[in-house]
């Protein structure tokens, strides 16, 4: 038979892809084939996506292939499969955020994101698992069961958003989209061996996106490569009329830099991430040497303590979840969603409805937020939190007085075993460490996959910029991968379930 | 006995009337049929964000401005919580600590007496959705069997006046409430219907001895509808509160509804039990800036506000309450100036105005620009009056011709024959006729019986038609009856 090789389309990179489809080496139709049937052979194991929406994937594989027949091209995701989280909105397709309280509910709109992603000729293959209301670190906290890690089936993919890390390490998709508000994207990427990445707040609009904690929400892509990471996120970035707090003000050019290397930057090393007591020692090895390597190819490494940033957690965990508190007060019964069964009063029902409605972590940050913004402890809690959140603001802000960029490790260790911390929140709440900070100084940073630990799992490697300063995180991590050269694939996507 | 004094503070709602609501661009329209003025954020689906529409913005600083505010350059959105079926995001967006507004105050007349309420705030916030309770429980939701939700209101932007502890009487709370209803209706901003619910007031009373400095416990009553209502509220309230603290009894710190038909307020619940709204800056809305220029450009267009237009009526001549019901209607009042500048006395062309006129404009259901009145028409009317060539009855009958378009005064007084006789011979003429035939009256009068004298007049009077200006009939009657 001639033709593509069907198999191996799902593990190309999306700039490979787009060269192949405009080459017309092979179709829109043929990646969505591929891709699918990289899903049907690793669902089974992973459980990544929640809704596969085949009818409406292929008919927009259907008229990407018709705009390239006439040449019509609407930029570098025309005709590339993408997931998205199913915390995000689309029209007509149900939309969880894997929660038992929306179970059915079908969007009557679609999330700003999902028009930008059609508009540009993207094949939305489907919706990805998370952990519920991206509440989470390992998507097992969601109502329809956890997400399993492609690399290690026995560990977790991390979270909130696994699900879109797991499809695009595996191949089921060739890049995908999750939110991070503490870490959401950056720590699965880390877990999974992908880029993830967290943009500046308020350059990808946030309407559509269920929120969690809004002040501190922002969407992002997940991809394969540096390079896929520009440009799944120039397509969706850039101001909405719709959200109050997007950046009126023309994207940075986000791959404006990619070859340029890191000679004459100066980059700075977190010190405070580097601590042994909280970071798994092969972690901080890895990192060290990236940074020896970044030495070696002309940048000037230097080290950064944040001190607050040891704040920065507890401020999260007040902030969030007295946010998440209010967001999700919406979920009543009233509406839409579960309605409770309950005999007895309108307010009986709206209780009960949530009750039954919500997981246990979600109730958790419910009542820590609601605890947290009541009278008489709002200024030691939630008053405090915000007071940390300035400081760590401006201490980032002065260490970019500084240096160029920020590096630390990603995540305090690799992929754990599922069930392994869900009975305890508190050290579930660590994998976020190094993430944190950059969500609430609202500021860029990304993580890319370094190296393999002893058993086999990847270590991410976190690049931080100060606020738009998307071209310089990219320009260093583009490096970072070049350096690393990590072509290590997750095990699921080599083992003999996906051979042809 | 304890001489007891009330303290009266006032919040009132305004419904803005912009074309779309205060965070999305659905209709602001409250009318149609349930649930047809609704998107995603106005229903608080899942995902949907809140953007501020500057039209609402424009709306609350014009009333900041008119209430002499202090407008703040930066003020904040907070989110209120609280779980209601109605409110769908379960939190209302609205404004806690810098408000759009502050600091203003209002000058209200309350019986030829000038009064300065303060001003608290102004801010800017949505309505909710409206709750329809079917079944028992009298309309509560308490009760009910299930409850309709129309979400077309929830969203409309409202505007929250709060006032200042200033106020001290039923009277003056009424005067506050009609005032402000006044200076919104000229600011052009809202309907200000108070039947319709786009304004109401939520009404705050304590009660002290005269003297006291503390204040004694409030209650508030919600939502009132009426300015009637408002007076009738707080009578009760402070009648009601008296009679407890007489009693040895303690007033509770409680929120009450106010029943218009039984005339009494009842307790809704106590404030020990009210909720916690656990106040935070909402975290989808920036800071809202309200630069200088854009303050000047807001205050540059106000429109002159009833106070000023009240004094300005008022120099031209008007009296105080015709000055008043001309201010309210900008139809009467261009009228009225009109005759003023075509040379009729204000205060004569003031009374005409809101007596006949108004009358006139009732009861045939027109406006008075569909009438055949102008001002030069009511200023030839006054000056014929003036000039005793129509007597008071003439003259209204000549006006109501005037409105139903027959023409001009002169030209109707003249058709209807109308004009007053003030020529001396034909009175006197008139006079000896009717001496002659009342001998027996002219010998009581001269013999110091008065009476006869009224009978008299009118038998004159009736001689010459009703046409002879009574007046001069009187004194002419005098010197020929004189012994
Ligand atoms: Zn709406």
């Amino acid at each position: 038979m001639t033709g593509p090789d069907i198999a191996d389309l799902a593990d190309l990179t999306i700039a490979e892809a787009g060269t192949g489809l405009r080459s017309g080496d092979f179709t829109s139709t043929d990646l969505l084939a591929a891709v699918t049937k990289r899903a049907s052979a690793t669902e089974a194991h992973l459980h990544a996506y929640l809704t596969l929406d085949h009818e409406g994937s292929t008919r927009a594989a259907e008229a990407a292939d018709a705009s390239f027949a006439v040449g019509e091209d609407r930029g570098p995701l025309q005709g590339i499969p993408v997931a998205l989280k199913d915390n995000m909105c689309t029209l007509g397709i149900e939309t969880t955020a894997s929660s038992k309280i929306l179970d059915g509910w079908i969007p009557p709109y679609d999330a700003t994101i999902v028009t930008r992603l059609k508009a540009a000729g993207a094949v939305i293959t489907g919706k990805t698992n998370l952990d519920e209301f991206a509440m989470g670190s390992s998507t097992e906290n969601s109502a329809y069961g956890p997400t399993r890690n492609p690399w290690n089936t026995d560990r977790v993919p991390g979270g909130s958003s696994g699900g879109s890390a797991a499809v695009t390490a595996v191949g089921s998709a060739l890049g995908s989209f999750g939110s991070d508000t503490g870490g959401s994207i950056r720590q699965p990427a880390a877990l999974t061996g992908l880029v993830g990445m967290k943009p500046t707040y308020g350059i990808v609009s946030r309407y559509g996106l269920i929120a969690f904690a809004s002040s501190l929400d922002q969407i992002g892509p997940f991809s394969r490569t540096v390079e896929d990471s520009v440009l799944l996120l120039e397509t969706i970035s850039g101001f909405d009329p719709k959200d109050a707090t997007s950046i009126n003000a023309p994207v940075p050019n986000f791959g404006g830099s990619l070859g340029r290397g890191v000679s004459g930057m100066r980059i700075g090393v977190v010190t405070e991430f580097l601590n042994g007591d909280v970071i798994d020692s092969q972690i901080i090895a890895a990192t060290r040497g990236m940074a020896d390597k970044l030495q070696d190819a002309g940048a000037e490494i230097v080290e950064v303590s944040l001190p607050s940033t040891e704040y920065s957690l507890s401020a999260y965990y007040l902030i969030a979840p007295a946010e998440c508190s209010s967001n999700l007060a919406r979920f009543d019964g009233v509406r839409y969603g579960h309605r409770s069964n309950v005999e007895g009063t309108t307010e009986d029902m709206m209780s009960h409805s949530r009750a039954e409605g919500f997981g246990p972590e979600v109730i958790r940050r419910i009542l820590l937020g609601t605890y947290a913004l009541s009278a008489g402890y709002y200024d030691a809690f939630y008053g405090q939190a915000q007071r940390v959140r300035t400081l760590v603001r401006r201490e980032f802000a002065s260490a970019y007085e500084q240096v160029d960029a920020l590096i630390s490790p990603t995540t305090p260790t690799t992929a754990f075993a599922i069930g392994e911390k869900s009975d305890d929140p508190i050290a579930m709440y660590y994998s976020d460490l190094c993430t944190i900070p950059s969500n609430l100084a609202g500021d860029p940073a990304i993580s890319v996959p370094i190296a393999l630990d002893d058993a086999g799992l990847p270590i991410g490697f976190q690049v931080m910029a100060p606020a738009l300063g998307e071209e310089v995180m990219y320009r260093v991590a583009a490096y970072v991968e070049r350096l690393a050269g990590f072509t290590a694939r997750a095990s699921l996507a080599t083992s003999e379930v996906v051979a042809p | 006995m304890t001489v007891w004094e009330a303290v009266i503070g006032i919040e009132t709602h305004v419904e803005l009337s912009t074309e779309s609501k205060m965070f999305c661009s659905c209709p602001a329209d409250a009318e149609g049929e349930p649930n047809t003025a609704c998107c995603p954020v106005c229903l608080a689906l899942p995902g949907a964000l809140p953007v501020p529409n500057g039209k609402a913005i424009e709306g609350i600083l014009k009333i900041g401005l008119a209430l002499d505010c202090d407008i703040n350059e930066s003020s904040i959105f907070y989110r209120k919580n609280y779980f209601y079926p109605d409110l769908p995001k379960n939190y209302q967006i609205s404004q806690y600590t810098f408000p759009v507004c502050e600091h203003g105050h209002i000058e209200i007349d309350v019986d030829g007496a000038s009064v300065r309420i303060g001003i608290t705030r102004v801010h800017m916030e949505e309505d909710t959705g409206k709750s329809t309770h079917v079944g028992d429980g009298d309309g509560r939701i308490h009760g009910a069997d299930h409850t309709l939700l129309d979400f077309n209101r929830a969203g409309i932007p409202l505007v929250e006046i709060v006032t200042e502890p200033d106020i001290r009487t039923s009277q003056e709370a009424r005067a506050y409430g009609a005032e402000l209803q006044r200076i919104v209706l000229a600011l052009g901003v809202s309907d200000a219907k108070l039947e319709a619910g786009s304004m109401r007031f939520d009404v705050n009373v304590s009660v002290r001895p005269v003297g006291a400095k503390e204040l004694g416990t409030r209650t508030e009553t919600k939502n009132v509808n009426s300015l009637r209502s408002v007076q009738r509220t707080i009578d009760y309230e402070i009648d009601r509160q008296i009679k407890v603290l007489e009693a040895g009894g303690e007033v509770r710190l409680e929120t009450r509804h106010w029943n218009e038909n039984t005339g009494v307020t009842t307790s809704m619940r106590t404030k020990e039990e009210s909720e916690d709204y656990r106040y935070f800056q909402d975290p989808d809305l920036l800071p809202l800036e309200v630069t200088p220029a854009w303050q000047s450009e807001i205050r540059s267009g106000l429109p002159e506000l009833p106070a000023i237009t009240r004094a300005r009526l008022a120099t031209l001549g008007a009296d105080m309450i015709a000055a008043g019901v001309l201010a309210d209607s900008s139809d009467l009042a261009a009228l009225f100036e009109e005759a003023v500048e075509a040379g009729a006395s204000g205060r004569a062309a003031g009374i005409w105005l809101t007596g006949e006129v108004v009358a006139y404009t009732r009861r045939s259901d027109v406006a008075v620009l569909e009438t055949g009145l102008t001002g030069g028409r009511l200023a030839e009317l006054t000056a014929m009056v003036e000039a005793g060539k129509l007597s008071s009855s003439a003259a209204k009958k000549v006006l109501i011709a005037v409105l139903e378009g027959e023409g001009s005064p002169e030209e109707i007084a003249e058709s209807k024959e109308l004009l007053q006789v003030s020529d001396i011979t034909a009175i006197e003429a008139a006079i000896d006729h009717v001496l002659a035939e009342n001998a027996d009256a002219v010998d009581k009068i001269r013999g110091g019986d008065m009476k006869p004298f009224g009978f008299l007049v009118g038998q004159v009077m009736r001689q010459m038609g009703g046409r002879a200006d009574p007046k001069v009939v009187r004194d002419l009657l005098t010197d020929r009856t004189a012994g």
